[in-house]
This record gives C-alpha cells, sequence and structure tokens, in this order.
C-alpha cells in the first residue's frame, strides 16, 4: 500500500450553496441541492450518508471541482480550489463516477492508465514509474487478473472495480468516490471497505454510500438532509447514531454486533413513505 | 447512448497458475487482430488504386488497359486523370474515414458522423450562393472569369461554408463543453440553412443542378493539385489528431471522469471539432457531400480490430481509403462508359452495411 503523503489534505468546503438549472430566474425557477454546506474532512475516511436527493453525490462532485458552487468554496489545506488548474486539481483529487457509463473498447489495463493522465498530460510518454503506479492500482483493485479484457466484456461488479483502479491510480492524496459499492457482491464489498480504511492511513477518503452498515465502517460519517448538514461524527458518536435512526425514519436501528456498528432493518415495524 | 452489437466473448475464471499466460495470449491476441486488419487493408489499398488505374471508360479490363498505354496520350490518361482522380479518391476516403472517427469518439456515439456538425449544410449553401450567384452575373462577365469561379469558387466556397457552418453551431451552442446542445445546434443549424439553400435555387433554378452534383459527391474533377493538398491536410489533421488520442481515450470513461483526469474538457473538445471540421471541410471542398464513408469507416475497424483511439483514429482513415477507392472503382466500372457518382454508389453500399448490421442486431436480441 503505498501511501501518496504524510501529510494528506484537509479538505474544507465553506458556505456552499448549489442548484441546478439555468439560474436565470434569481433563484426563483433554481432547485437548490446543496443549502449552505460548511464541512471539513480530515485524514481518514469519512462516509457521506443521507436519504435520496440529499445532494450526496452533488457535494462530491463539488469537492471534486466537477461543478462549481454558486457560492462558497471549497479549500484544500487553506488554498482555494478553483485557483488550480485541472490537472494540478487532478494530481490531487481522484475521482470515481457513480456509474460507470464507459464506451468504447479499452482494454482493462488501457483504461487503468488513463488515471496516470494527471501526470503524463496530454502528451507525455509513460515511464516506469507509471506503470508501477498502474500496476500496483490493479493489484489493490484486485483487477490485475485480466488487464487485457475489454471493459465492455466485463460485468458491472468488474467493470467498477476496475474505474477504482483507474482513480487509484493517479495516486492523488484526496480519493472521493461516489457509490463504490454499487454492484458489487458482497465479497467486494468487503473488500472494497478494507481497502478504503487501509487507503485511509495516508489519505483523505471520502465516500458516498448508500448501505448504511458499509458506511458505519468508517472513521467519521457525514450526515446530509435536504442539501443540508444534519450531522457530523464518529459512529461511536450516540447523537449521530441518533440522527441516523431518525432522518432514516427509524426503518433501520444502529446495534453494535461483534465490535462493529450495524444499521438493523426494522422489517416489523417499517413507517409508512 | 446508442449501442450497436459487439461480440462479447465471456471469458471463465482461470486457476491462478495458467492466468498469466492466458494475460500474455490476450495481449497477443488484440495484436494479432491489429496487424491482421491492417495487413488487410493494405493489400487493399494497394489492390484499390491498382484498380484505379486500370478502370477506365470501358470499364475494369486489361484489354483496354493496354491499348490505352499503347495511345498516344497514355500519359495523359494515366498520369494527368486517372492517377490523380484515384490518388484523391483514396484522400478523400482517408479524411472522411478520419473525420468519423474523431465524431464518435467526441460525441461517445457510434453514429456519429463528419457532417453533424452544420459542415455538410454550411458547404451545400456556400456551393448554392457560389452558384446561383455566377448565373445570375453570368451574363456581364467574361466566359473565362465564369469558369474560373466554378472550378477554383466552388472549391473555395464549400471549404468556407463547411468551417462557416461548424463555427455557427460552436457560437449556437455557446462552445464546445456540451454535448448535448452541440449536437442540437448542428441540427437546428442544418435544417436552417438546408431551407435557405433550398430558397436561393427556388430563385435561380440553374444553380439547383450544380447543387444536386454537389450533394452526390464526385471523383472525377480530382486533379493533382486536389491531391497535393489533401494529402498536404491529411497529414497535418491526422498528425495533430493522433497527439489528442488520448483526450478521446478518456472521453470513454465519461465527461466528468475525463475532467477530473485533468482535461480542460471546452479547450480539448474545441480542438477535436476543429480537427473534425478541418478534415470535413477539406474533403467535402474537393469531393462533395461523399455519404455514409465517415461513418461506417470508423465501424469497420471497431468491429474487427478495436483499440485505443490512436489506432482507431489511424485505421479507420486508412479504411475510409479503401472504402471510397472501392467505390471509386465500382463507380466507373458499372455503367461504363458512364459513371454514377461516387457519392451513390457509397450510399447503397453503406445503406446495405447498416441494414445488415440492424439485421444481425435483431436477430442476437
Amino acid at each position: 500500500m503505498t501511501a501518496p503523503g504524510l501529510h494528506p489534505p484537509v479538505l474544507e468546503a465553506v458556505d456552499l450553496q448549489v442548484g441546478y438549472g439555468d439560474g436565470a430566474g434569481d433563484g426563483g425557477g433554481e432547485r437548490l441541492v446543496l443549502k449552505s454546506v460548511s464541512c471539513r474532512f480530515e485524514p481518514g475516511w469519512t462516509a457521506i450518508v443521507g436519504p435520496n436527493g440529499a445532494g450526496k453525490s452533488t457535494l462530491l462532485r463539488v469537492l471534486a471541482g466537477l461543478l462549481p458552487p454558486r457560492t462558497g468554496e471549497v479549500r484544500m489545506d487553506g488554498r482555494r480550489l478553483a485557483d488550480l488548474n485541472a490537472r494540478e486539481r487532478g494530481r490531487r483529487i481522484a475521482w470515481l463516477a457513480q456509474q460507470g457509463e464507459v464506451t468504447g473498447e479499452l482494454t482493462v489495463r488501457e483504461t487503468v492508465a488513463l488515471g496516470r493522465l494527471p501526470h503524463l498530460g496530454l502528451f507525455g510518454t509513460p515511464g516506469a514509474a507509471d506503470e508501477a503506479a498502474v500496476d500496483r492500482a490493479m493489484a489493490e483493485a484486485e483487477c490485475d487478473g485480466w488487464q487485457d479484457r475489454r471493459l465492455n466484456a466485463l460485468s458491472g461488479g468488474e467493470r467498477q472495480r476496475v474505474l477504482l483502479a483507474r482513480a487509484l491510480a493517479s495516486e492523488a492524496p484526496v480519493l472521493l468516490l461516489d457509490e463504490p459499492t454499487t454492484h458489487l457482491d458482497p465479497p467486494h464489498q468487503v473488500a472494497l471497505v478494507r481497502l478504503a480504511q487501509q487507503l485511509a492511513h495516508g489519505r483523505t477518503v471520502v465516500t458516498v454510500m448508500h448501505d448504511l452498515s458499509l458506511a458505519l465502517a468508517a472513521d467519521r460519517l457525514l450526515l446530509l438532509q435536504e442539501g443540508q448538514v444534519r450531522c457530523a461524527g464518529a459512529p461511536a458518536d450516540g447523537e449521530l447514531r441518533t440522527a441516523l435512526e431518525v432522518v432514516f425514519r427509524h426503518a433501520i436501528r444502529i446495534v453494535q454486533q461483534e465490535g462493529q456498528w450495524v444499521a438493523l432493518p426494522q422489517l416489523a415495524t417499517v413507517p409508512a413513505l | 447512448m446508442m449501442e450497436l452489437p459487439r461480440a462479447v466473448s465471456p471469458v471463465p475464471p482461470v486457476p491462478a497458475p495458467q492466468a498469466a499466460e492466458r494475460l500474455a495470449a490476450a495481449a497477443a491476441g488484440h495484436r494479432r487482430q491489429r496487424r491482421r486488419l491492417l495487413g488487410w487493408l493494405v493489400l487493399g489499398l494497394t489492390l484499390g488504386l491498382l484498380a484505379g488505374l486500370v478502370t477506365g471508360s470501358a470499364g475494369f479490363s486489361m484489354a483496354s488497359l493496354r491499348s490505352d498505354l499503347a495511345g498516344e496520350q497514355a500519359w495523359l490518361i494515366l498520369g494527368e486523370i486517372r492517377a490523380p482522380r484515384t490518388l484523391g479518391a483514396a484522400l478523400v476516403g482517408a479524411l472522411l474515414g478520419l473525420g468519423g472517427a474523431l465524431a464518435q469518439g467526441l460525441f461517445r456515439n457510434p453514429l456519429a458522423d463528419p457532417y453533424l456538425l452544420g459542415a455538410a449544410a454550411g458547404a451545400g449553401l456556400a456551393v448554392v450562393l457560389v452558384l446561383a450567384g455566377a448565373t445570375l452575373g453570368g451574363l456581364q462577365m467574361s466566359l473565362t472569369a465564369a469558369l474560373w469561379l466554378e472550378q477554383v469558387g466552388l472549391m473555395m466556397a464549400a471549404f468556407i461554408g463547411a468551417i462557416g457552418g461548424v463555427t455557427l453551431t460552436l457560437l449556437l451552442a455557446r462552445g464546445a463543453l456540451h454535448t448535448t446542445r452541440l449536437l442540437l445546434s448542428g441540427v437546428v443549424l442544418a435544417v436552417l440553412l438546408g431551407a435557405l439553400s433550398d430558397l436561393v435555387t427556388v430563385i435561380s433554378p440553374d444553380a439547383l443542378r450544380g447543387k444536386q452534383a454537389f450533394m452526390l459527391g464526385s471523383t472525377s474533377f480530382l486533379g493533382w493539385s486536389s491531391v497535393a493538398l489533401m494529402a498536404a491536410g491529411l497529414t497535418l489533421l491526422l498528425g495533430l489528431a493522433l497527439r489528442h488520442s488520448r483526450a478521446l481515450d478518456a472521453l470513454t470513461l465519461g465527461e466528468d471522469s475525463a475532467a477530473s483526469l485533468g482535461l480542460e474538457l471546452g479547450r480539448v473538445r474545441l480542438v477535436l471539432v476543429l480537427l473534425l471540421s478541418g478534415a470535413t471541410a477539406v474533403a467535402v471542398s474537393q469531393a462533395g457531400l461523399v455519404a455514409f464513408v465517415g461513418l461506417v469507416a470508423p465501424h469497420l475497424v471497431r468491429r474487427h480490430a478495436p483499440g485505443a483511439h490512436a489506432w482507431l483514429l489511424a485505421a479507420s482513415a486508412l479504411m475510409g481509403a479503401v472504402l471510397l477507392l472501392l467505390a471509386d472503382v465500382i463507380s466507373r466500372a458499372l455503367i461504363a462508359p458512364q459513371e454514377l457518382p461516387v457519392g451513390v454508389v457509397t450510399a447503397v453500399l453503406g445503406g446495405l452495411y447498416l441494414c445488415l448490421l440492424l439485421n444481425r442486431r435483431g436477430r442476437s436480441a
């Protein structure tokens, strides 16, 4: 496991407002997806959780610099993210899309090697260090067994692991993963959680997760509701657990089993949605 | 996103000791696929060029070739007519194949073609305007001036029209950042410019005949100057396109992912649009709107030897050259001594190919 830096950066969102729409109607016709979100992401693993439509993926895209906020800003170690150019940003922040919408016929290795683009630029030639980073990333995401298969011949879960390897190959100190466990079977979900825990030593890892039990394996959770931060804290924090149960309308109960926190679905007393 | 069927071969999991061998075999398999296609394309190009030299007004026949060579005008016929025309057809095909591969990569859609962004409509309108201008103003002009205008003026007009069409599309779409906006603008502009050129042909019916010739595409008038121009254009554009091929590879992951990899999407896509429209404009100015080559060439390459875009771009150019050579020879030989417009041949062949694809897709679905 390579640690890209001894001091992984702190990512900070300051008073973010994000809306979709053309913004022509003075905010009137625009739906605000994030309403004044401020939060801090320390080195280690933070999982963003919340109901559907809470703004989780939007927040991650803003953190990645892919979506300019309407107001507010993202800072990395105090420096404005907007001041970095695209390649600098790509070297420091790796982002994994929610759905691997992939076209074309690249092989697994060619795809993972794209993770080196922020270092090489369009015209650079990959060197030994780049190849080594690609090898390591494929090994970490467990897709080195089929590096010459084509992406469109893989299953959804396999493809997800390749795309994860692509994100790892850039060796960025900040890793933003949007729903990395989608399409994965339970063994690979567990493997991904373990990988995230390992990566968190020496990186700032932020994941959006739907599966609450998996998210509870993170160092910290950030709970979003309707575009606002509802609560943030470690799973051991009783206040956070209560907030989770409330926000998810008591459809789950968070209990400790064998030393880990899990979200139990309350099948007998499901509230009407 | 539309998907056309591809052969999918599931590889069963293999025990670890065999995996390495399998891996090497798979990599070698991809290389072999590409080498084989390259071999076929080079063979096709050679045969096509030969066939182009041999095919004359008597069709495809060795006997007439011998009499052509023995005649006094051998040099004129072979050196000044057939050779540039044949080479020119190959170059038009190569430019359109390159344009098609760029368009399909840029729009991440296997049905994109080089004419999408208003290049065809712009060139069409410009040609009609020049034709109408020439016939309306022809009364005052000397015959040579009118002829010059028709020869050189039409090429210039088509080139400027194609570039102008794409520029308008880019303006309407406010840059090349948003795919949907870009495609929609291209469609809207094609309709508008098409209507304008229809209007001109109503006012000046003489322009209609010239317009029709342009729309059908033709390789009959390609001379050495066209060959030189297109060869220079192809070298430059293919070189630049290959340098940007990694951007097209990154775009296969989706636009956001490409942006997260440090690509400045707006700038990179603008460069790609300019390369695409440059290739299209050069080809269209020399040979009119030859249909389907730009759509089918990249398809055939991806079907038989898929790979990264550096390979796709180069192989699609080669494939386009072979396809248009083939179509050119057919257009000359089929009803010799008459000639079919080459665009009609490519449209029929391309249409049949798409029908075949659809039919296969229907059966496999």
